[in-house]
């Protein structure tokens, strides 16, 4: 498990980083949203080592980071970059031999990693002459060839078409299952929501929501229900304690607690014809606006 | 360990070890150099400059006059000491008159006298004394000159203007070569998943390294390539003189050049996109091409000369020359060597210093005062 515990980062005067804590289990995989210049960036940098916090620390498996494990991190940084006039598979056995492996185990990786992600073909052209979506491969690949214990990924889906989305899910999948904890963070809520087991939301330097995606829906979901009938449920309005949000002939979708909630429901049987009900889980989109305030 | 860990559970024991501080460095010479060696232009270019010096030095030897039959007016009994000569072809004259006539004409290299004294001959040269002619008769014969040049013989501002060039242009090249790959890094942004990995120390000193070593080849080829050139002419006299001088230059080149890598490297970190190297290396060049206009000035200036050869960054041009020259002491190569040596450490500790805090710095100019303060 990866904890990163009451971490602080300013430039100067300003605060980009505020007390952040939230930690990333192992085989599962964590979503990390948060609007631009949240501190995403900033914290996945701190995760790595690449930047120094001013307070806080991250530990793998109760342990502070060393260097040597985060040797064992795949990370794939925001600003894109490989060498754009090396070749793939040269440049992602350069890597893996940097991270300390063999250079025979280098070269299994990356013929692994190229075949897995499609790559196989353009293994000895250059990276400049992939296309975009390609080169975003290569990137992913160039995070996975050391075979990592820890995943941490800015934005792996950016740029990506949804074929390419499906393979990397895949492989970052694989992980979570092998037992690494996988971090990655995205714009894309759909993504996110269809992908990770847990959710940090992160605005203005700040955690404003953490924990698993199951829990954090029904914490959200306070008390949202819907209800298909087949005849009308116009009756609806009148019970005490429910305030309907959305009415369409049978459906609807109202608020109320626990005990109206079930009222609600042995009324709709006894009138007969009860098509479904059931609590509305919000989508992380609604879940995100509120965390964030907006 | 596959690329597909899923039957893995516990990745950690089959981690592989930590490469040492040396194999990180290693790894990030060695794709700088295969790098280099891949680009035409910079082997075109490396192929000219040895090629240069190869043909300048045939072109001397062959102009020079110092070819295997080198033509001399003899007066009377000294045709005896010539005609048992290697190299030179005896043109008989009845009187020394009738030599500097030919002589002056450019007919003859040197006119050789019989003389009282030991050994017993003189020889008469035109506005230098003729090294070829001294060196096939191989012992002190008396010189006169006719014209007496003012200025010592060109050869030592041939040589000193050598190692100028060559100094010049390959601290030039290889520095150039480093600033691109420090900036490509940070531009490609490659260089925060290379962070990651290994440090900014390693990272550094690995092209440091990697373009010395480069830099080493070429400068080594280029001597080797000198003294083939003389070897091939027959300029024993000059190869006898210039030898040592050459050794010196590279031992001197490669400190320094490790100097000037180091502060190209670090005044590159500066900067974010290509275009912007020029502003933060033209300082650096200025360093570079002082000596170079130092040396072809003041090379018969003994007080610029000293200095000169004490400055780290004209030493390597400076030193050679003086060794050259015969003006300096035993001892002075190895003080001005210290001298370098402590220098150079000093730069790559503030180098390695700006650099680390530099690289992740994107966009705007960094500050040296703030990179330094970190």
């Amino acid at each position: 498990m990866l904890e990163i515990q009451n971490v602080e980062k300013r430039y100067g005067e300003r605060t980009v980083l505020r007390d952040v804590s939230f930690t990333v289990p192992r085989s599962r995989m964590t979503g990390f949203v948060g609007g631009n210049g949240a501190g995403k960036t900033t914290t996945m940098r701190i995760i790595l080592g690449v930047l120094a916090a001013d307070g806080g620390t991250v530990l793998l498996d109760g342990d502070p980071l060393t260097a040597d494990d985060r040797r064992r991190f795949g990370y794939m940084p925001e600003e894109r970059g490989l060498y754009p006039k090396m070749k793939v598979a040269e440049q992602l056995v350069y890597l893996a031999r940097l991270h300390g492996l063999t250079p025979t185990a280098a070269r299994r990786n990356a013929d692994a990693l190229l075949d897995r992600l499609g790559l196989g073909e353009r293994s000895n052209d250059l990276v400049e002459s992939l296309s975009l979506g390609n080169q975003q491969r290569a990137q992913i690949a160039a995070a996975l060839v050391h075979d990592p214990e820890v995943l941490v990924l800015d934005e792996p889906f950016s740029g990506l078409d949804p074929l390419a989305v499906d393979v990397v899910v895949g492989v970052l999948r694989d992980h979570a299952a092998s037992g690494a904890p996988v971090l990655f963070s995205s714009h894309q809520l759909d993504i996110v929501e269809r992908l990770c087991d847990e959710l940090v939301i992160i605005a203005d330097g700040e955690v404003r929501v953490a924990g698993g995606t199951d829990a954090l829906r029904r914490e959200h979901g306070g008390g949202r229900y819907e209800l298909l009938v087949a005849g009308d449920v116009g009756w609806l309005r009148a019970v005490d304690g429910v305030s309907v949000l959305d009415f369409d002939g049978g459906y609807a979708l109202f608020e109320a607690d626990d005990a109206t909630a079930q009222a609600v429901l042995r009324r709709a049987t006894a009138d007969g014809g009860v098509v479904s009900f059931g609590p509305q889980n919000p989508s992380l989109a609604q879940i995100f606006r509120e965390a964030i305030g907006k | 360990m596959s690329a597909t860990p899923s039957h893995e559970t516990v990745p950690a024991s089959t981690t592989p070890p930590a490469p040492s501080f040396a194999s990180g460095v290693w790894l990030v010479a060695q794709r700088e150099m295969v790098t280099r060696l891949r680009s035409k232009s910079f082997t075109i270019s490396a192929a000219i400059l040895v090629l240069g010096v190869l043909a300048a030095v045939l072109l001397g030897g062959i102009f020079g006059g110092s070819t295997e039959s080198t033509k001399v007016a003899v007066v009377g009994s000294a045709a005896q000491v010539v005609g048992s000569t290697e190299g030179l072809e005896s043109v008989d004259v009845a009187t020394r008159a009738e030599g500097e006539e030919l002589l002056r004409s450019g007919d003859v290299s040197a006119i050789v006298l019989p003389s009282s004294g030991t050994p017993p001959v003189t020889v008469v040269g035109l506005d230098s004394p003729p090294q070829g002619v001294l060196a096939a008769l191989s012992i002190q014969p008396d010189i006169e000159l006719l014209d007496p040049a003012s200025q010592p013989t060109g050869l030592i501002y041939i040589v000193a203007l050598g190692f100028g060039i060559v100094f010049m242009m390959s601290a030039l090249t290889f520095g150039t070569m480093i600033a691109q790959s420090v900036v490509e890094e940070k531009q490609t942004r490659i260089v925060e998943i290379l962070l990651s990995t290994v440090s900014a120390r390693v990272l550094l000193a690995g092209k440091v390294v990697g373009n010395s070593l480069l830099a080493l080849g070429q400068i080594a080829a280029i001597a080797i390539a000198a003294v083939l050139g003389m070897m091939v002419t027959g300029q024993k006299v000059l190869l006898g003189t210039v030898g040592p001088a050459v050794a010196w230059f590279v031992v001197f080149f490669v400190i320094g050049f490790v100097l000037l890598a180091a502060i190209y490297a670090a005044a590159a970190s500066l900067v974010s996109r290509s275009e912007d190297i020029g502003s933060v290396t033209s300082p650096v060049m200025i360093l570079i091409m002082v000596p170079y206009f130092l040396v072809i000035f003041f090379n018969d200036n003994p007080t610029v000369m000293a200095i000169m050869s004490y400055v780290p960054f004209s030493a390597p041009v400076g030193m050679p020359v003086r060794i050259f020259l015969g003006t300096a002491e035993w001892w002075e190569p190895i003080l001005s060597l210290a001298v370098l040596v402590a220098s150079t450490a000093v730069v790559i500790v503030l180098g390695a210093r700006v650099y680390s805090n530099s690289l992740l710095r994107t966009g705007a100019r960094v500050k040296v005062s703030d990179a330094l303060r970190g």
